[in-house]
This record gives structure tokens, sequence and C-alpha cells, in this order.
């Protein structure tokens, strides 16, 4: 990164430029981050929208196993997924393709142009749009299970929460590659995601277990965090133990292993959008498609 | 045929073939900026991926929760969901064009210069959607035909029943699309929602998956009123022979049509009203033009 005029003078040993370079970019997390935060409120329509739409849906699928008389798990594994969906939109419309909107809205070219580093935009990004979209998710969490009455049994709450933080971070750190590989591209960044939506609705198992597709496929599927995330979360939220699977229960692998494979994914795809996001920089500057509009 | 009579007449028929003129031009602007992005057998398969996985997510529903159990249920939640995708389809792309020509493209005040009818321009639009649907419809039927084993055959139909019905439904669909791209045009961009949220609504409240007679008491009228609940159950009797819902069955074919004509009537006038009403109320405003985007 260049240092601009004014700045401390650019070395790695000297404490005032990295003390510099810490705050420079820890503010662009911030005000990335920001945008989305005041956002989550300020309109309210559109929070009613965004937590009634996706409990339409769910809504939709618990009558189908209603009709079914599925067992009660079911109606919850169903809630679960359909709150989980609120992530999956977000990082697909607003982490994967933010940078296409970007170009839209003119800024992108202000993000190149500030001294901050890229990486603290998308992890602005990543930070404001998980609160964003937790506000949202757990109203679907809280509307759905109240509305449907589903009972949980967690027995292992704390591996619950990290496991749905770090579901979190390895799904943005995701979102934060897919952004990096959009760069490329104009309107087929747009039909990507909207393509990619249904299917992995189907292949992460938001609406039935996962392992009803099979092993083999589901563990293809585990390359989105999510799969390996909501499987872990359903079994530790209706009574499942961290290290094993339970004869009767739907499990993939048990939740103990999903957390520790998780915690490698968010390093691992955190790691790959920063390896990215320069290479694909210099392919979208070369192929002339960085302020290409449409 | 005095002079008067048939200066009117010429009027009348120069204004329809202006108006078939202007759908034909819009039908393939349509097919245009909905598939030029990419290769055409490409742009097939995009289109069908989403409803295909979609449907997918419903066989799995009910292979883990139905086990076999519920063959017919199956099938009709299998042939509702199936011919929803016109819903979803149609509702988006109608109101879309709207939106789309207005903030991303910036060429509605132009339409509004050239085009004597925004209505034959419209439906145009959504002809392309309507093309590219019925193609996703037809692979979802014969997958679910030759794959799952649903009795869904050409000698099966009863097609005296299905042609009016299926027409019924189209149009009154549209005509929903159409108030919708009302409410596009006297909103901002997050007038796109309105379309994802009345087809999450349908979904919910016109028993495409499941039996009406599932929802809570409260709902059952709502969803009574509503013609696409008619629309679902005289397809599937039409297709399969049988409807879905025991509350429905007391309903013969006929009330059934007669239902639906009605509804769709009531339907063409409320979308043709609303968008004329919203059409005066945005030129009064100076919101043709707006772009609200950035």
């Amino acid at each position: 990164m260049k240092a601009p005029p004014g700045s401390p003078a650019r070395a790695w040993w000297d404490w005032k430029y990295v003390r510099w370079l810490l705050e420079l970019n820890l503010r662009a997390v911030r005000a990335r981050a920001y945008v989305r935060v005041v956002a989550t409120g300020r309109e309210i329509m559109w929070l009613l929208w965004e937590v009634l739409l996706p409990f339409m849906a769910t809504a939709a699928y618990v009558f189908i196993y209603r009709a079914l008389n599925a067992p009660p798990a079911y109606l919850g594994f169903v809630i679960l997924g359909g709150a989980m969906t609120a992530f999956w939109m977000n990082v697909l419309w607003a982490m994967a393709s933010q940078f296409y909107w970007e170009r839209y809205s003119g800024q992108l070219e202000l993000f190149f142009a500030s001294p901050a580093s890229l990486m603290a935009i998308l992890l602005g990004m990543s930070a404001g749009g998980m609160f964003m979209t937790s506000v949202r998710a757990i109203g679907v969490l809280v509307l759905g299970s109240m509305v449907f009455r589903v009972e949980y049994a967690v027995a292992h709450p704390w591996l619950l929460a990290y496991t749905f933080l770090v579901t979190l971070w390895a799904l943005y750190g995701l979102g934060m590659l897919l952004a990096s590989v959009f760069l490329l591209y104009g309107r087929e960044a747009w039909h990507t995601s909207n393509l990619l939506q249904e299917p992995v609705y189907l292949v992460s198992g938001f609406y039935f277990p996962v392992r009803a597709l099979g092993f083999w496929v589901a563990a293809g599927a585990t390359v989105i965090p999510l799969t390996l995330g909501l499987d872990a979360m359903r079994q530790l939220a209706f009574g499942g133990s961290p290290w094993a699977i339970a004869p009767d229960a739907v499990g993939l692998f048990p939740p103990g292993y999903e957390a520790t494979a998780l915690t490698g994914m968010a390093v691992l795809f955190i790691g790959a959008a920063y390896k990215a996001l320069g290479r694909m920089m210099w392919a979208a500057k070369v192929a002339g498609t960085l302020a290409l509009k449409h | 045929m005095t002079t008067s009579e048939a200066a009117l007449e010429g009027k009348r028929r120069t204004a329809v073939g202006e108006g078939v003129r202007i759908f034909k031009m819009a039908a393939w602007l349509g097919w245009q900026a909905e598939s030029n992005w990419t290769d055409p057998w490409l742009f097939v398969i995009y289109s069908v991926i989403k409803p295909v996985a979609g449907t997918l997510i419903l066989v799995l529903m009910f292979a883990v929760a139905g086990r076999g159990s519920a063959p017919e249920l199956f099938w009709a939640s299998y042939v509702g969901n199936a011919f929803y995708i016109y819903v979803g389809q149609l509702l988006w792309g109608i109101s879309w064009v709207v939106l789309g020509d207005r903030e991303h493209f910036q060429t509605l005040k132009y339409m509004y210069i050239v085009s004597p009818s925004m209505g034959w321009y419209l439906v145009g639009r959504a002809a392309a959607k309507f093309f590219v649907a019925t193609i996703a419809v037809l692979i979802v039927l014969g997958f679910g035909a030759w794959a799952l084993g649903i009795p869904v055959t050409v000698r099966g139909v009863d097609w005296a029943l299905f042609w009016p019905v299926f027409l019924l439904g189209i149009v009154s669909t549209a005509a929903l699309g159409i108030l919708l791209a009302g409410v596009s045009l006297i909103s901002s961009n997050h007038g796109a929602m309105a379309a994802e949220s009345l087809s999450g609504a349908l979904y919910l409240l016109a028993g495409v998956v499941f039996p009406v007679d599932v929802l809570p008491g409260w709902l059952q009228p709502v969803s009574l009123a509503l013609p696409h609940t008619y629309w679902m159950e005289a397809v599937r009797r039409a297709v399969l022979g049988h409807g879905i819902s025991p509350m429905l069955q007391q309903v013969s074919e006929g009330q059934i049509l007669l239902i639906l004509a009605l509804t769709t009537a009531g339907m063409v006038l409320a979308g043709g009203g609303f968008y004329r009403w919203a059409e005066t109320l945005a030129r009064r405003r100076g919101l043709i033009d707006q772009v609200t985007w950035n």
C-alpha cells in the first residue's frame, strides 16, 4: 500500500507507521460497518418486510411438514433454516455482489482512491452485514418459534453460540472471496447471485436435514459453510451431544467436529479473500471491467 | 357505416395494431434484456436451475417426512409448485420493468415519450418471462413424470378444463403484476420487495404446496378470497384429476371456473385502475424519471 503524503514514512519496523496503518484500516472497517448498522433500523418498513418475507416462505414449508404429520423437531429445523436464509441472501447480495452495486453508485472508485485497504472495506461490510442480518434472522427465529410453538432442547449453549458465530465468519469469509471474484464481472455478477439462491437452499439443506441428500452429496455441499453450520446448530438445538451423533438424530457429522471445521474454513476463506482481492483487482484493471457498469 | 363511424373504426384498428406492434417490440426487448448477457443455451440452463432446485427441495421434504406415505399429496404439491413458477416470474418480471427501466437503464421516460400504451409495453416485457417460465414448468413437469412417477401425461390432462383455467390464472397474475408495476412507479427502488413479498404471501396463502385446510382458521377466508387458490386447485384437477384440499373438493369445476373468472375480472380492473392512478400521480409529482438507486 502506498503511504499518502503527510503519513508516516513507510517502514514496517516504524511503530508510528504501523499504528497509523492500523488506525486507518480500523476506521475504514468501522465506517463501512456503521452504514449497515445504522441502516438496520432506519427503514422500519424494510425491517418488517425482511422479517416477514422469509417468515412467509418458512411458514409454507412448516405447513408442508404439518400436512405430512412430521415429527415436531422438523418444524424447528425449518424455522432455523428459514432464519439462516437471511444470512445467505445477505452474503450473496450485500457481500458477493456488493462491488457490483458500488460501481453503480459510484463508490467503487472512491474505495480504490482511498488509502485504506479494500480488505478493511470488506471486513466492515461483513461486520455490518452480520449485525444487520442477525436482527432479521432473530426476528424470523423468534416469530417462527412463537407462532409454531417450537420447543428447543439446548444442552450445550456455548458450543451452539460458538458454532453460530464461526458459521457467520466462515460464511462472510466466503462472501468476501466471492466479492473479489465478482469484481471481474458486470451483469453476470447479478445473475450469478440470483442463480445461487435456490440451489444452495437445496444442497445446504435449509429446509430438511442435509443427510437426506446422501452422504457424499452432503459432504460435497460442506464447501458452503452454512451446510455444516446448520447441521451442527440443528443437532445442538435439539438435544444432540457435541462429539457423537445419536442413533435417531439426523446429523451429518458430530457438531463439535463441524464447529472445528468451520473455524478452519473461516480462516481459510478470509485468507483466500485477501489473496484473491489483489489478483482480481489487477485482472479487472487489465480486462477493463473495474468501472464497467453494464 | 357513416364516415365518422368508419374513421372511428379505423382509429380503433390503428390503436390495436399499434398495441400489437408495441407488444412485439417489448417482448423482443424483454428477451434481449433477460438473456443477452450470455449465450442462449446457458441462459436456458440458468433459467431452469432455480425452479428445478426449488422443486427438489419439496421432493426431499416429502422424502424425509412423508416417506412415500402420501403420494397424492406429493403429486398435488409438485404440480402446484411447478405452475407457481409463472406467479414468481410474472409478478417479478412485470413490476421490475418499471424499476429496471427507470433506475437501472434510465429509459422509462423515453418509453413514455414514444409508447402510446404502457399497458402493451408492460405485458410485452412480461411475455419474455412467460416464455422462460413455460420452459421451466415443462421441464419440471417432465422431470416429475419421468423420474418421480408423477402421473402427468398429455392424454391424461383434461384440456377442456385446463386451457380456460390456465389463461385465467395467467391473466390474473399479469394483472397483479401490473398493479405492482403501479406500486413501483410511485415508490423508490425498494418497490422490488413488494413483488417478492406478494409472491411469498401467495405461496403461503394460495395453498400452493399444501392443502389450505391446514392453515389457521383465521387465514382460511383470506386464502379463499384469492384467485390463485382456485387457480392452483383447478390446475391440479385438470392435470392430475384431483385437487389437494378436502375443503375445496365440495366446489365443482364449473363453480371454480366461475369464481376464477370473477376474481380475475376483479383483478384486471384493480390492476389496470391502480396503474392508471399511480401513473397520474407519478406524472403530477414528476416521478417518471426519478432515480433513487444511489
